[in-house]
């Protein structure tokens, strides 16, 4: 049985260490293999692009070799796909070799799309890259007072962002003596200031509390970055002296050039993991089109079910566990608190208040991570 | 409407039923349809809310054992 994963980051990671612990016998006796294509020799760890653009972590505090996380027993390839034929159960790729599976793990995760919205690519600061997260804490140092406006697109990677951003920039202004010299001013899609309505219940008055302004309904359609304005697909409009964005986000190219799902989110069966219309074609992380949080817990819980699922039809031809919707989130509250919401398809997330201990629980997953992408935590 | 775009939200606490229609709104036409199907009693009313603001019709509300559809059209 030839397991095929496409894609190296948490999701993909995750999965072939989880199949390599549970199939080591099966592996080494050669009944099972697990191949891992990858576009990068390198790993990343994304969340940290956060504390990068505020000077709380260095760049190459982010990365690993791919190749250094993965369990024994994986073949993997520097060698990103280009092409699927999951009518012939096999793919090609960038290098010219023509790979085939038995079952199939796409993970291949997204990418921020700033040119949805015109203007937005050219005026707005970002951290989902190391490249924008390095200039944004340029321009956060240079900055000398004005109004700072949060913007986000829709859909986009990683929901507590845009709440973590915000009170993160609050403190960075306090600890600066600035603050009063700043208007920070929050905007969000949707009519609460966060998706999760607990949440909101907890964010708006913590922003009152700091001094935030926030504005809902607020749907980025374009930045006028001669006059320093930002309006809504709703009539709103905005001026700012910084302008920082959750951008939009869409899946990746070779997804939508293969015309596997729309913007490249691959329609995705919500319990079985399973791309829709396909018995051994599994999809995880942010590819897939499911209503929940594009997050990296989101893609380290489906991994584990799609994991536990293929050992199981390796060995008894069946699966035996369903995706229950969970995802964990923790949520910085500022420079030196946190708090976290966890929940599922049917169970909604009840946020404690925030503490000192979560916040340091987060700095410790900061590294804690790569005990994670190796599978054992 | 055989060809309207369904969206199945259901269980979706975070992005939320009315994200994941802000979202696919930007995917289709204008004048094409949209159902949201949502398990949140909430988007009964936050959706035709965020309609009216964004210039987008309301088709209609109906439920269904515990879950709304909410039809809608791209207006502009």
């Amino acid at each position: 049985m030839k397991i095929l994963i496409v894609g190296g980051g948490m999701g993909g990671t995750i999965l072939a260490n989880n199949l390599a612990r549970r199939l080591k016998a099966e592996i080494k006796a050669g009944t099972v293999q697990v191949e891992m294509l990858s576009a990068s020799d390198k790993h990343a760890y994304l969340p940290g692009l956060l504390y990068v653009a505020l000077g709380r972590m260095a760049p190459a505090e982010l990365y690993r070799d791919q190749a250094s996380l993965l369990e024994p027993g994986i073949a993997f390839s520097v060698d990103p796909v280009t092409e699927f034929d999951l009518d012939t159960n096999q793919v090609k790729t960038r290098g010219g070799r023509t790979v085939g599976y038995d079952f199939l793990a796409i993970a291949t995760g997204s990418r921020i799309w700033p040119e949805s919205i015109p203007g937005l690519a050219e005026n707005a600061e970002f951290f989902y890259t190391e490249e924008t997260a390095v200039k944004m804490l340029g321009r956060l140092r240079e900055f000398q007072g004005g109004k700072v406006v949060v913007a986000v697109g829709v859909p986009h990677k990683c929901p507590m962002a845009p709440l973590e951003i915000t009170f993160m920039l609050d403190d960075w202004f306090r600890e600066r003596g600035m603050r009063d010299k700043v208007e920070l001013h929050y905007t969000y899609p949707i009519g609460r200031t966060h998706s999760l309505e607990n949440v909101a219940k907890w964010a708006t008055p913590e922003m009152e509390r700091r001094g935030i302004t926030y504005e809902t309904f607020f749907n980025l359609k374009e930045v006028d970055g001669a006059r320093k304005v930002l309006k809504s697909e709703e009539g709103g409009e905005t001026s700012y002296d910084l302008l920082v964005s959750i951008p939009a986000h869409k899946g990746m190219a070779v997804i939508e050039e293969n015309k596997l799902g729309q913007n490249g989110w691959i329609p995705t069966d919500r319990e079985s993991l399973k791309m829709q219309g396909r018995e051994n074609v599994f999809v995880l992380g942010d590819t897939t089109n499911l209503p929940i949080s594009k997050a990296g817990s989101t893609a380290h819980f489906e991994a584990e079910v799609i994991g536990e699922n293929l050992a199981a039809i390796a060995r008894r031809g069946a699966p035996v566990r369903r995706y229950d919707g969970k995802v964990f989130c923790f949520i910085e509250a500022g420079s030196d608190r946190a708090t976290y919401a966890m929940f599922t398809y049917t169970q909604p997330p009840d946020p404690r208040e925030p503490t000192r201990a979560i916040h340091w629980f987060k700095l410790a997953y900061n590294q804690l991570y790569w005990a994670s992408a190796r599978g054992l935590l | 409407m055989a060809d309207r775009k369904l969206i199945d939200a259901r269980g979706s606490f975070c992005p939320g039923p009315l994200m994941e229609l802000i979202a696919a709104m930007k995917m289709v036409p204008v004048g094409d349809e949209l159902e949201v199907l949502s398990s949140d009693r909430g988007s009964a009313s936050e959706i035709p809310q965020w309609l009216k603001k964004a210039g987008h019709e309301h088709l209609g509300t109906s439920e269904e054992g515990g879950v709304w559809h909410i039809r809608v059209r791209r207006a502009r």
